[in-house]
């Protein structure tokens, strides 16, 4: 089986999945979602280009059958595309819920993660006077609308 | 007869539909939930039986030839797992509606849950029986779309971050699902499962292996083997009970269920596959060190269920009869103790009040029912004789120094050190729950959720299910002879697959 490859789709696929890649290493949920929107978008595209070149449509007796393009993967692309809406439907529901329940859309670091980095950072200060017992407790309340998650990350990595 | 394969997937499917219509009468809905699994279980037991004596049963839908058509194919694999979710879909169920009965009282109706539960079970079903790589897509979409209905249901402030956390690697793994299609399409030109051995085979090594690592990737995410498993025990121990245990025991057994099918059937493996051995080893020990360091007990759950994915992969690296055989004993026996310790889980947090193990205790003396139901699906897991976990892990053993490279010893020994630690981190439980006096159960923290712990009160229904549930890992115990024959018929026809294909492809009266 002979595949060729066309070159703008190529360039298009590897940009809305860098793209889409990218948008979903952010911190803001939003830009989360985006990035699943894209990357659905390339993922579904991928499906098209995988049926081969363009070509005739697929009606029986309107063209010879090896002009006609391979109706599988549009059937699939289809499908796909309805997955795909659907879900994220229903994934802009919970970030609205989640923006309601919370007051903000930044995803929040692991608390584990921050636990963790909270007791190291104890560790090395433990000799200077910083209000660490208040920061703590912010860590314990994450929903306080002082303590903006992420924050305190880029604090850690500064030192 | 081979319209009942159709049944599995069709029947929870009109059922949902039709439990949405009837969304407030809340006994016809439970009533309508209850029979469609009890005959799910019946159909899986007829269709095994048959699959067993007579071959794979193959049903083309709209009368399609293969390899166009969507084709739906019970082997033995297919059928066994087939019937051990149902019973165990059947068993959360009955829990699930005793509890809500508890709770709210009868006449209470519960709009969402009866028929996205019912949708689970159709996409877990159609998973294992499907005969093409789109289908499986499709089968994935219906069970996780129905799991984020489930684990977001009635979200509150404290679950809301990890019910996102869930949807979101799912929807990115479904998504890398699609890509990984688009390649084998372009790749082989088909989509369907028996027809692309042959393809597969006459592509260069290097597209095959790659085909297969992201195939790994991909179920990888689902079934959380350990670098892609950091997902689990932070969304799973969130969700209710009974919701989570259906998520435990099922929806990473059924990313299982996916590797083992692809890499036995798509892919060529002529022996033990080194990366993959490795993969296992550190899942298992990840997944057991990860348990004792918790002090919740579902968060502790769900690590040693990542840990126990390592053995099934661990058996599925051998690419042997004898390690297939285990894999297969290991996931029937995993599904039904992680679906009743989870439950069970779900118990003790409503005498106790509390997930901290730190903070419960003397359980045992004040329900010592819930005490035998959890030291027997416990002691199982940790692989005690006599129970079924001892009967898969001896399989397991027994594979991996058989096959005798370097690799697989280290991960036999590896084995055995999880099994230790697992039995660690139930004895933690144990210690940190059952033992010591009686306590009183600690209020509900939050009132506004959909489970009401620290109630102290449960119902017939809920120790029924769990007992059904903890009967069933008995009974494997019990038939271990028979079900390992079952088993060894079953990875004797993943390996010599010849028998599936022709059935799948051959003869096309389609």
């Amino acid at each position: 089986m002979v595949v060729t490859i066309n070159i703008t789709m190529a360039v298009t696929l590897a940009g809305l999945y860098s793209i889409g890649f990218y948008l979903l290493m952010q911190r803001s949920l939003m830009r989360v979602i985006l990035g699943i929107v894209i990357l659905g978008h390339g993922a579904n595209l991928f499906l098209q280009v995988a049926g081969g070149p363009p070509g005739e449509p697929t009606f029986a007796g309107t063209a010879v059958l090896e002009a006609m393009v391979d109706p599988l993967p549009q059937a699939l692309a289809l499908t796909a595309i309805v997955i795909t809406f659907a879900l994220t439907t229903f994934l802009l529901a919970l970030a609205y819920r989640s923006w309601a329940l919370l007051g903000h859309d930044e995803v929040q670091d692991d608390v584990e993660d921050r636990r963790i980095a909270a007791a190291e950072r104890a560790a090395r200060e433990v000799e200077e006077e910083t209000p660490e017992s208040e920061r703590v407790a912010g860590f314990e309340a994450p929903e306080a609308p002082e303590s903006r998650p992420g924050e305190d990350d880029e604090e850690a990595r500064l030192r | 007869m081979t319209f009942l394969v159709a049944l599995p997937v069709l029947l929870p499917l009109l059922a949902a539909a039709l439990s949405l219509v009837a969304g407030r009468s809340p006994r016809v809905q439970r009533l309508m939930g209850v029979v469609v699994l009890t005959v799910i279980a019946a159909v899986a037991a007829v269709l095994l039986v048959r699959a067993d004596s007579e071959g794979p049963v193959v049903l083309r839908l709209g009368g399609y030839g293969p390899p166009f058509g969507i084709t739906l194919v019970a082997d033995r694999l297919s059928s066994l797992l087939l019937l051990v979710s149902a019973l165990v879909t059947l068993a959360v169920l009955i829990f699930s509606v005793g509890q809500r009965i508890t709770d709210f009282g009868r006449t209470t109706a519960s709009t969402a849950f009866h028929p996205m539960y019912l949708v689970l079970c159709a996409g877990v079903s159609l998973a294992y029986l499907t005969g093409d790589l789109f289908n499986l897509f499709v089968a994935f979409e219906m069970m996780l779309g129905a799991s984020y209905v489930l684990i977001t249901r009635r979200v509150t402030a404290q679950r809301v971050r990890p019910s996102m956390t869930y949807v979101i690697v799912s929807l990115t793994s479904s998504l890398l699902f699609i890509t990984m299609i688009a390649l084998v399409y372009t790749a082989t030109g088909t989509v369907n499962l028996a027809a692309m051995p042959d393809k597969i085979a006459a592509l260069p090594a290097g597209v095959q292996s790659s085909l297969a690592l992201f195939i790994v990737i991909v179920f990888g995410i689902k079934a959380a083997i350990v670098p892609l498993h950091f997902w689990l025990p932070d969304s799973y121990p969130t969700a209710p009970a009974p919701i989570t245990a259906v998520f435990a025991a099922l929806l990473t057994k059924v990313g299982v269920y996916a590797l083992i099918r692809t890499q036995t059937l798509v892919f060529v493996h002529e022996d033990s596959w080194a990366v993959l051995l490795g993969v296992a080893l550190v899942t298992m020990l990840v997944g057991a060190l990860g348990a004792i360091a918790q002090n919740d007990l579902n968060r502790m759950l769900s690590f040693l269920l990542v840990s126990h994915i390592g053995y099934m992969l661990f058996g599925l690296a051998l690419f042997t009869v004898i390690g297939l055989a285990g894999v297969i004993l290991y996931v029937v026996h995993h599904i039904t103790v992680q679906g009743a310790l989870f439950l069970v889980s779900g118990l003790v947090t409503r005498h106790t009040g509390t997930v901290s193990l730190q903070a419960m205790s003397g359980v045992a003396r004040g329900y010592p029912l819930v005490a035998v139901l959890f030291a027997i699906p416990a002691m199982s897991l940790a692989g005690l004789p006599p129970f079924s976990g001892f009967v898969a892990k001896i399989a397991l053993l027994q594979a991996g120094a058989e096959v005798g490279t370097p690799m697989a010893i280290a991960v036999t020994a590896g084995a055995v050190v999880t099994s230790l630690l697992t039995l660690y981190a139930v004895t933690k439980i144990w210690v940190g729950a059952f033992w010591g006096p009686p306590a009183e159960p600690l209020p509900d923290d939050d009132p506004n959720d959909d489970v009401t712990v620290g109630t102290g009160s449960t119902s017939t229904a809920m120790l029924g299910a769990t007992g059904g549930l903890v009967l069933i890992s008995v009974l494997i115990a019990v038939f271990a002879g028979p079900l390992a024959d079952m088993s060894e018929r079953a990875a004797n026809d993943l390996l010599h697959d010849e028998g599936y294909r022709s059935a799948v492809l051959g003869e096309g009266d389609g």
